[in-house]
């Protein structure tokens, strides 16, 4: 029974508090939108299949190059004749799995080192420190390139570069998050009765840490969708044929003055994707936010 | 009877950028078990410092702790772990000294699940007696710290502390960021428990009137020495040293229309660094009675009366 309430009191606690979290996020219009971008790109990458089969986005039509909008062809067709339609729905997975991907890989290397640093500090800290500053020194497109370059160009090392020119921001943030929670006294206070440090930092500094984590990891997405399509563009991502955003606005740029539309919706895309986790991370920051909380 | 703990020559310097500082420098304190020891000082004589080395929060520079019979620096690190359940901690601050990701039945329950007293269907058991041992209601088990007031919090910290059965508490100002109405409640609380339970307190604290209603003894501190040591009552009618007279003429008087003339003697100058600090009597540089001898050499501890010890050349 007493099991029982101690679940319960832990649901209402997270009920209550994502409840408040939501009612905040609800007020700003900005952010709302940008969910509903968000989700509808979602929902487009996971029923991709449903609203155009994948062999569209390879069927090629000789007759049919560069033709603008039509009814048959709502964004047109690409230089070999392929829908544009089609491979714009399907390269919402690249883009959306190279975003979330990175993230999480990021994070997850970010919590690990961040905390790590943070809670131990001395030199542990420095060590890591001084390495990632020599990574920061390094522009993160830069880095990305030289990353391609060493290991070829696929999609596996893409989400490798882009991981690594990532991961140096999220160990600094989570780091700093980290130092401000150690501080308190309840830290110490689990030191007093024996916590392990592991415990110490799963049960106590993490959960006090997590509000600017997700927020950053949920701009991390909006940036790593940016930096992929980048890498795309200029040939280091994903190769041509797969319809990667980056890699249509790429093939198109040869027909700009010709057929605009093709520039036009995959350029949307990109910008909507991209735009819309940017929203909703500051959303999410401004809801987050305790000193907003009233 | 031996003392359930005995803290003899304990040293604890922090490494600074112009040397060490000497926030505890050589103090000795003994406590009965079933009894109350308060230590009095202003802010920075190490009197926090002191209470977190003997809970293990600090490492000792040199000294030992002994407790129970058994000296903390020498023993094996599995006794040290299994003593260390013994001694726990009530912090300053309710407020940050408590999870906020935590409702109060996990914050107790915590050193319980971290030891692995006993099953978690005891836990829970064990969590509610706790609660009603310090006076918590049970609606509050899954409340969360940030709802509560500063009274209702310490009371968590007071359970949390009592959560392993302890012999010894360190109680690090517990009731000074209380408001004066419940500070009385949680001193109440804490003498009860001791009675009860026949705990032993290091009561830590800058506040004289607080000291008095608690302690059988008490140590003044000052710059990480330990002044004078006596029992309680001895301390406010006989006061030795400079500096616990000063003290002790700071405490308000609360008539106002006595006629006693104010006597407050009051301190002149600053205190001085703790970083390498000179030899001597750390208070010559502002006692109106310093001599030569004071900064001579270290002064010694001197029992001037049976149980009252004090350090000061003037006891000679």
């Amino acid at each position: 029974m007493a099991l029982s309430a101690k679940t319960r009191a832990r649901k209402a606690k997270k009920h209550s508090e994502v409840k408040e979290v939501w009612r905040r996020f609800r007020k700003n219009k900005a952010a709302m939108i940008g969910l509903g971008l968000a989700i509808l790109i979602v929902l487009v990458a996971v029923f991709a299949d449903v609203i155009v089969p994948y062999d569209r986005t390879t069927t090629q039509v000789a007759e049919k190059r560069l033709q603008g909008p039509s009814s048959e062809h709502p964004f047109g067709t690409d230089h070999l004749g392929r829908d544009l339609f089609a491979r714009i729905v399907h390269g919402s997975r690249y883009s959306l799995f190279i975003g979330v991907s990175t993230s999480v890989l990021s994070l997850v290397v970010g919590c690990l080192l961040g905390a790590a640093c943070g809670y131990f500090g001395g030199r542990l800290d420095n060590v890591v420190m001084r390495l990632l500053d020599v990574f920061m020194s390094v522009p993160p497109v830069l880095l990305s390139l030289a990353v391609v370059a060493a290991l070829g160009p696929n999609l596996r090392n893409l989400l490798i570069a882009i991981t690594i020119s990532c991961v140096p921001g999220t160990v600094r943030l989570i780091r700093s998050v980290v130092l401000t929670v150690v501080d308190q006294d309840f830290i110490d206070a689990a030191r007093s009765y024996g916590a392990s440090n592991l415990r110490i930092i799963v049960k106590y500094v993490l959960p006090n840490a997590i509000g600017p984590i997700i927020v950053h990891t949920t701009m991390n997405i909006a940036n790593m969708i940016l930096s992929a399509a980048g890498l795309s563009f200029i040939g280091m991502g994903v190769q041509p044929p797969a319809p990667e955003w980056g890699a249509l606005l790429s093939s198109a740029r040869v027909y700009m003055f010709r057929a605009p539309y093709l520039l036009y919706f995959p350029g949307s895309a990109i910008l909507m994707a991209a735009l819309s986790f940017n929203l909703v991370g500051d959303g999410l920051r401004d809801a987050l936010d305790p000193r907003l909380r009233n | 009877m031996s003392p359930l703990l005995e803290i003899r020559n304990l040293k604890k310097y922090f490494e600074v950028r112009n040397g060490y500082l000497h926030a505890v420098d050589g103090v000795n304190l003994s406590i009965e078990e079933g009894k109350t020891l308060g230590v009095v000082g202003e802010s920075g004589c190490g009197k926090t410092t002191l209470g977190r080395t003997v809970i293990g929060l600090e490492t000792p520079t040199s000294g030992g702790i002994i407790f129970n019979g058994i000296n903390l620096m020498t023993c094996s690190q599995k006794k040290r772990r299994e003593l260390r359940k013994e001694m726990q901690m009530i912090f300053q601050d309710p407020y940050s000294s408590l999870n906020p990701r935590m409702s109060v039945q996990e914050l107790i329950a915590e050193p319980l699940l971290v030891n692995r007293v006993c099953s978690s269907r005891a836990v829970y058991e064990k969590t509610a007696d706790l609660m009603d041992m310090v006076g918590l209601a049970q609606r509050l088990a899954s409340a969360y710290p940030h709802e509560l007031d500063g009274g209702r919090r310490q009371r968590i910290g007071v359970a949390r502390a009592l959560a392993q059965n302890p012999k010894f508490i360190v109680c690090d100002e517990p009731v000074s960021a209380l408001d004066v109405s419940i500070q009385a409640q949680i001193l109440n609380l804490l003498m009860d428990l001791q009675e009860a339970q026949g705990l032993t307190y290091l009561f830590i604290t800058h506040d004289l009137s607080v000291v008095r209603h608690i302690s059988d003894d008490i140590a003044v501190m000052y710059l990480g020495k330990c002044a004078e040591l006596c029992p309680s009552k001895l301390l406010f009618k006989d006061p030795r040293h400079p500096y616990t007279r000063a003290l002790l003429s700071s405490i308000p008087v609360p008539k106002s229309s006595s006629r006693r003339k104010p006597r407050t003697n009051i301190i002149r100058g600053e205190v001085v660094s703790p970083i390498n600090p000179k030899p001597g009597c750390r208070f010559a540089p502002r006692c109106p009675h310093a001599t030569e001898a004071c900064t001579a050499g270290d002064i010694p501890l001197k029992e001037v009366a049976p149980g009252h010890y004090v350090a000061c050349v003037l006891e000679d």
